[in-house]
């Protein structure tokens, strides 16, 4: 019975193509699951931003959109037909082709990045052999675009607006691909099918998620940190900092190009948080046996959810960074905690399961004093003290 | 020919001529990133995984990024107003057409060619790493050495923090504070 609800899509889409001429079945069945994920993702989209916002005006203390709907929750259609009917201003200096462009190409690989993801038990697009280096390869696409956005524009704020996000991006995509070898060296593939399997067994009643190890832990949170860098948000929102430069690479974007935008930042936030659940938090599997019971997508969907609303509280909770801070932090601080953990995940292997107690203490306790001597080692030098206002008393 | 790799073939060359002859250098390196993505599709086609999502992540990713970077860095980017075609372009035309003749047959009637094609093998990565990592492992660990190697003797030219001068360290001299200030008026009002 539950194992029907859990493989329920893969039925209904099997049943589909059954109607059709053997022939067309490998050309009709992706273009099924395309469709799928193009209504499933923008559609979260829609939810998020409204939940964002409210979120937001809850951290804040004030209400949030209340108008449209119950609770305000049509808010994004409103926003929506907004962006449709509005005037498409192209500053008259831009490069029309390339100013024009550079929304598509944005869109095109954050899409691509979907096909790889294993959304719930047997429910993945395109399966590869090397599905974590498609998704981080197309993933490094984006920067193009962005870079685009920001040249065609002709705009001093969108140009500078552009450099930051693409030094940005560069930079933390360091730390995010080695803390991911560290899971495809414990598993031994790249494919992320496979990596998920990896993780689906208990004991004790517990998953045994890669999280739930001294490299695993530090992996996943160095994860989060560059995943937050690399979609673009608060800490990490320099390239879009409105304070600074306006609205940063789409300053000079109106209507539904800013809508795309847009789309695109979050539909980047989610294929990166369902990469960093699918290496870290078990993917689809449940994190105690007696939860089984529970379909496989549920949970792959409720984890991105918890995420993405961890990554809300700390947009209401964090300032930005400096563009000095941010550098320091992914070269000197992540990039060697980085590089020790794969040396870490190392020793944890080779040491084994007749070590159980004293693996877990070596790898943890190496983890935690580099971590503390690191932190200190880079305090130091900032000469932080309590904070002394020079005006405002 | 299947018609999947003649439509990859014809925008990856297309490209590559645009990549030449635009004139907006931003233009041409943005060409060049279209001219890789078509060469990981024809790679992808091959069955070969792995070369292609490389060929994505280090020359689309990286290296279309350091061009366009360097691009805005060292030049103004106006676009030029003479051609981008030099005067003996008819001449270059002939050479490289010999030359790709040359080469051509001179490969095609090689006798180090093997006669017959030589079964595909079945390339995944766990291949690859497995090969890399016994009997490739010399030459990977010198790539290593020396781009390491490149790295600090780029960080070792770009590090030099010196605190910027003053204008009295220059030597400009700097006028007195008042003369800044406009004058007071006579009747002690207000300007």
């Amino acid at each position: 019975m539950f194992d029907k609800l859990d493989q329920i899509f893969v039925t209904a889409l099997h049943w589909l193509v059954g109607f059709l001429p053997e022939a067309w079945g490998p050309y009709v069945s992706p273009l099924i699951c395309i469709a799928f994920i193009l209504s499933v993702f923008p559609g979260l989209f829609a939810l998020v931003t409204v939940i964002e916002r409210k979120g937001l005006g809850r951290i804040q203390n004030r209400y949030g959109p209340n108008r449209v709907g119950p609770f305000g929750f049509l808010q994004f259609a409103a926003d929506g037909v907004k962006a449709l009917i509005k005037e498409d201003v192209v500053p008259r200096a831009a490069d029309k082709l390339v100013h024009f462009l550079a929304p598509v190409v944005l869109l095109i690989p954050v899409l691509l990045t979907y096909a790889v993801l294993p959304f719930g038990k047997n429910m993945v697009l395109a399966d590869y052999d090397a599905g974590l280096l498609f998704f981080l390869a197309v993933g490094g696409a984006v920067e193009v675009s962005v870079f685009m956005a920001g040249w065609s524009s002709h705009n001093k704020y969108s140009l500078l607006g552009a450099m930051r996000a693409i030094a940005q991006m560069l930079s933390y995509e360091i730390p995010l691909i080695l803390s991911a070898v560290t899971v495809v060296m414990m598993v031994g593939s790249l494919n992320l099918s496979e990596i998920v399997k990896h993780q689906d067994h208990y004991t004790f009643g517990l998953a045994h998620w890669h999280v739930f190890t001294p490299w695993g832990l530090a992996g996943f949170l160095l994860f989060i940190v560059a995943s937050l860098a690399e979609s673009n948000r608060t800490p990490f929102d320099l390239p879009e900092a409105e304070s600074e430069i306006i609205a940063g690479y789409f300053t000079e974007y109106s209507g539904f190009k800013f809508a795309l935008f847009f789309l695109g930042e979050y539909l980047g936030m989610f294929a990166i948080a369902g990469l960093g659940i699918t290496l870290f938090l078990g993917g689809w599997t449940a994190p105690f046996s007696c939860l089984t019971w529970i379909p496989s997508y549920v949970w792959f969907l409720g984890k991105l959810l918890g995420i993405v609303f961890v990554f809300i509280w700390i947009r209401g909770t964090l300032p930005r960074l400096r563009m000095d801070q941010l550098m320091n932090l992914a070269w000197k601080f992540m990039l060697p905690l980085a590089l020790l953990n794969i040396v870490v995940a190392g020793i944890w292997h080779y040491m084994g399961p007749d070590w159980q107690h004293m693996r877990w203490l070596v790898c943890s306790a190496i983890l935690a004093a580099a971590y503390a001597m690191l932190g200190l080692g880079l305090m130091q030098n900032q000469k932080l003290g309590k904070r002394v206002y020079k005006f405002a008393e | 020919m299947p018609i999947a790799f003649i439509l990859t073939a014809v925008v990856t060359l297309l490209a590559a001529a645009a990549a030449m002859s635009l004139r907006n250098l931003v233009h041409c390196a943005l060409m060049l990133a279209v001219s890789f993505s078509g060469i990981a599709a024809i790679y992808l086609q091959l069955n070969a995984e792995f070369v292609g999502f490389t060929e994505i992540l280090v020359y689309v990713g990286a290296i279309a990024i350091l061009i366009v970077m360097a691009i805005l860095l060292t030049r103004s980017g106006e676009t030029p107003d003479k051609s981008v075609l030099t005067s003996g372009w008819m001449a270059g035309i002939v050479v490289t057409v010999f030359v790709f003749v040359l080469l051509g047959w001179a490969v095609l009637n090689s006798s180090a060619l093997p006669q017959t094609m030589a079964p595909a093998p079945h390339a995944t990565v766990k291949n690859i790493g497995d090969v890399l990592m016994t009997k490739y492992v010399l030459p990977l660990e010198i790539i290593a050495l020396m781009l390491t190697a490149a790295m600090i003797g780029a960080v070792v030219i770009a590090y030099r923090e010196e605190a910027p001068k003053t204008k009295r360290e220059e030597g400009i001299p700097i006028p007195p504070r008042d003369s800044l200030l406009p004058p007071p008026s006579p009747t002690g009002e207000k300007a």
